[in-house]
């Protein structure tokens, strides 16, 4: 690219001919370097501005607050009480339940699709997951708080009834032996927000896993076949170990986005500023529905304080999407895919 | 490991047929291992008497071998929840007794696949049964989020007054379906998605060319922080611009600072899809450009962005979707109103999902109608949307459609005519002097 070949003087007068000549450049190709070369500052600048602005902003705060801030779990920030304890807690279980809600149906949905699937509904499928994703997310929201919250009562009552010695899934003022007993202890919980939240993580998940899952070689996988393995058997030895890092990648990066969900945790919990380790009771806060929650009534110190919980958050969600993106570039099949 | 030891073993079963059978490429052991070269013949491999008689092909995957164990696992599936929830046991409940009754099929079906098969292939199709199960679970969950919302808003989908007023005579909760719309809504997200394009488009495609054409240890870091932004949540982009355009310059609420707040949030998206598609062009066709002579920019804007058309507008619908969705950076930054306002930079606007949001979140009956209607009618949008992603995208870079490839060849075909008739016309040229020097 950088040669040009109208250089007469590099060609005839070349005393050490193996040496890079330098590039001489045109009129049109200074400009254009110097028009695309601004593009990418002003992209540098813009998204550099936030970065520091949210940062700057968040120090204000956190001089309030002080290490006090990682261990508070109130939020009131006129009386310089409030911290992330509880809303970023809040934010991370929303975020495991719809992990570990998503996780078997991406998993499941993503082996289906490059294994099973007949190859003239297979772009059918990859779309319709593709559409999945799309699908904004108030829509699932208004799903989840007009036909699931309800719906989903009775899954959760069974699982406190019978599962109640393990302590996430304890609900206090419950009785399960009451038939007439109040059942809005079981909505507007932690587990609802979270099942929502999963259908909206679970296409990006299964994307990633299925990219992976196609680019398994196809000499191991008919070596498998030639073996005598099942297909199961041959997912178990080829495909799944090449897409190992697919999975984990998926996984966390679904993570990151499960983590900054707003609008549809915002319909569906009813805030609760404390650590509530039982999912299935109501009440239940994340960092970006605090955020939405507060705005626009808050002082200037609000905002500064929740400026600082985005920033925590927005480094947690850095810090997963750059671990995925690691684990997915040092896997064996990381090295030709992009996530 | 073991894969070296059955290697060995393998190796040793074959020598000892060999020796018992004539003709076979390794005589003795001791000679093969002095390598001596041996002619090259086939080795029969003697078999064990039981494995002579013929095999039946097994069928390695799928459960279509076994209808009938399928159709027996189902039915005794059904059969036990029934009696379990029926008669036997005090439970009720339909989602328990859809996962009884399919624990129950599974466990049937593998004891009726372990009657003829060995474990590895009874877990192989009880996997399979699985995978389906799950596939079928997530495409239902889609199937039914996209009908219950089109289902939720259809009483208010049928009146035309439904797209063409905004919803000030709407909002009474009182008010019947004939009367109000969201046209005010429509005005204002076709507003900021067009104003966010307008800011976004041209700065991701310059940031995306200088990624991948020019490069360097600067574009490098400008690519992580890139990827690091996309990290950030849209509610902070809509934070960062209340606090900046709102707060600090005293701007009003407007379209014009919902666009801001949505350009923030679509910008690491569209400019990282447009550098993985333009990562996909062949370097062969930038070197051939370089080589006939064509400086930088031309074999930019002549070979690397039509070749990549496909891609980079598939990235930029698929943003463009993605922003069309998107409520908190509109909601801390648009304010809210029912009248339409079809200025952008002035007063309150609102979009599609804030409006699905606020109505919502009212509780009213009637305004909730509207509320799913309006959501429903975004979701056609999106899927408007994502239909022409798929028509345009969804081919790599350098494939081209039917149409694409006709007119590339026409004009190569004009290209050629043209080259053809000054090569006539030269030649005639030199053909008319030479006669002229000839009568000379």
């Amino acid at each position: 690219m950088d040669v040009r070949p109208d250089e007469p003087e590099a060609i005839e007068g070349g005393a050490t001919p193996g040496r890079p000549r330098p590039a001489v450049r045109g009129l049109g190709d200074r400009v254009f370097r110097l028009v695309v070369r601004a593009g990418g500052m002003a992209v540098l600048v813009i998204t550099g501005a936030v970065g520091i602005f949210l940062t700057a902003r968040a120090l204000d705060a956190l001089r309030v607050a002080g290490l006090k801030f990682i261990t508070t779990q109130a939020w009131q920030p006129d009386a310089h009480r409030f911290g992330i304890a509880a809303v970023l807690t809040g934010s991370v279980f929303i975020a495991l339940v719809a992990i570990s809600v998503a996780t078997p149906l991406a998993l499941g949905t993503a082996l289906f699709i490059s294994e099973i699937a007949p190859a003239r509904v297979k772009r059918t499928l990859i779309s319709m997951v593709d559409l999945m994703a799309a699908v904004p997310s108030v829509v699932y929201g208004l799903w989840g708080l007009s036909f699931f919250q309800s719906h989903s009562i009775g899954v959760a009552r069974w699982l406190a009834t019978w599962f109640s010695w393990i302590p996430i899934f304890k609900v206090t003022g419950a009785d399960p032996t009451n038939p007439l007993a109040s059942r809005s202890v079981y909505t507007a919980s932690t587990f609802i927000a979270g099942i929502v939240v999963a259908l909206m993580i679970m296409p990006i998940q299964c994307s990633v896993m299925r990219e992976v899952f196609s680019q398994a070689p196809a000499g191991e996988r008919e070596g498998a076949f030639a073996l005598g393995a099942t297909r199961w058997g041959m997912i178990r030895s080829v495909v799944l170990p090449f897409g190992r890092g697919g999975i984990i990648g998926g996984t966390m990066l679904a993570l990151g986005r499960g983590l900054g969900e707003t609008i549809a945790v915002y319909l569906i919990i009813s805030p609760l500023f404390r650590i509530n380790i039982h999912i299935l009771q109501t009440g239940s806060i994340s960092v970006s529905s605090l955020i939405a929650l507060r705005y626009s009534d808050s002082s200037a110190l609000g905002i500064s304080a929740l400026f600082a919980a985005g920033l925590a958050l927005f480094i947690l969600t850095l810090i997963i999407n750059f671990t995925a993106s690691t684990i997915v570039a040092h896997s064996r099949s990381g090295a030709q895919s992009d996530v | 490991m073991s894969d070296t030891a059955v290697g060995l073993e393998d190796r040793s079963d074959l020598r000892r047929t060999g020796a018992g059978s004539e003709g076979s490429t390794l005589r003795d052991p001791a000679q093969s291992a002095m390598r001596e070269p041996t002619a090259a013949s086939t080795v029969v491999v003697r078999r064990r008497g039981r494995d002579l008689a013929p095999q039946r092909r097994r069928q390695l995957g799928g459960v279509s071998g076994g209808v009938y164990n399928l159709l027996g696992g189902a039915t005794t599936g059904l059969c036990v929840a029934m009696l379990l929830f029926g008669r036997i046991a005090p439970f009720s409940g339909l989602i328990g007794f859809v996962i009884v009754a399919y624990v129950v099929f599974l466990a049937a079906y593998a004891v009726l696949v372990s009657l003829g098969d060995t474990s590895e292939v009874v877990r192989d199709r009880v996997i399979s049964i699985v995978l389906y199960t799950l596939a079928t679970l997530t495409f239902a969950a889609l199937v039914f989020v996209i009908a219950y919302t089109l289902w939720g808003g259809r009483r208010a989908l049928v009146h035309l007054n439904f797209f063409t007023q905004d919803l000030l005579k709407g909002q009474a909760p009182l008010a019947p379906l004939t009367v109000g719309g969201i046209k005010h809504a429509i005005v204002g997200t076709l507003w900021m998605i067009t104003l966010s394009l307008i800011i976004t488009v041209p700065l991701a495609l310059m940031a995306a060319v200088y990624l991948n054409e020019v490069g360097g240890r600067f574009a490098r870091f400008v690519r992580t922080i890139v990827e690091a932004m996309t990290a950030l949540p849209s509610v902070v982009a809509g934070l960062f611009i209340f606090a900046t355009w709102i707060l600090v310059l005293g701007r009003e609420k407007s379209a014009l600072a919902a666009s801001l707040a949505l350009s923030v949030m679509m910008l690491p998206i569209i400019i990282r899809a447009a550098d993985v598609v333009l990562r996909l062009v062949p370097g062969n066709l930038r070197e051939a450009s370089a080589a006939l002579g064509a400086p930088e920019w031309r074999t930019v804007w002549h070979v690397v962005l039509p070749t990549a058309r496909s891609g980079l507008a598939t990235a930029v619908i698929l943003g463009t979707a993605r922003g069309i969705g998107e409520t908190s950076p509109v909601l801390l930054t648009a304010g809210y109103t029912a009248a339409l306002n079809t200025d952008p930079v002035h007063g309150p606007m609102v979009s599609l999902p804030l409006a699905v949001f606020n109505l919502v979140r009212t509780g009213v009956p009637s305004l909730q109608v509207r509320g799913f209607a309006a959501a429903a009618f975004l979701l056609l949008l999106v899927l408007a949307l994502f239909i022409v992603a798929r028509v345009i995208g969804g081919r790599g870079p350098g494939n081209l459609s039917k149409r694409q490839e006709r007119r590339i060849r026409r004009a190569s075909a004009r290209d050629a005519n043209r080259i053809i008739a000054r090569y006539d016309r030269e030649q005639a040229a030199v053909a008319a002097r030479a006669t002229r020097e000839g009568a000379q």
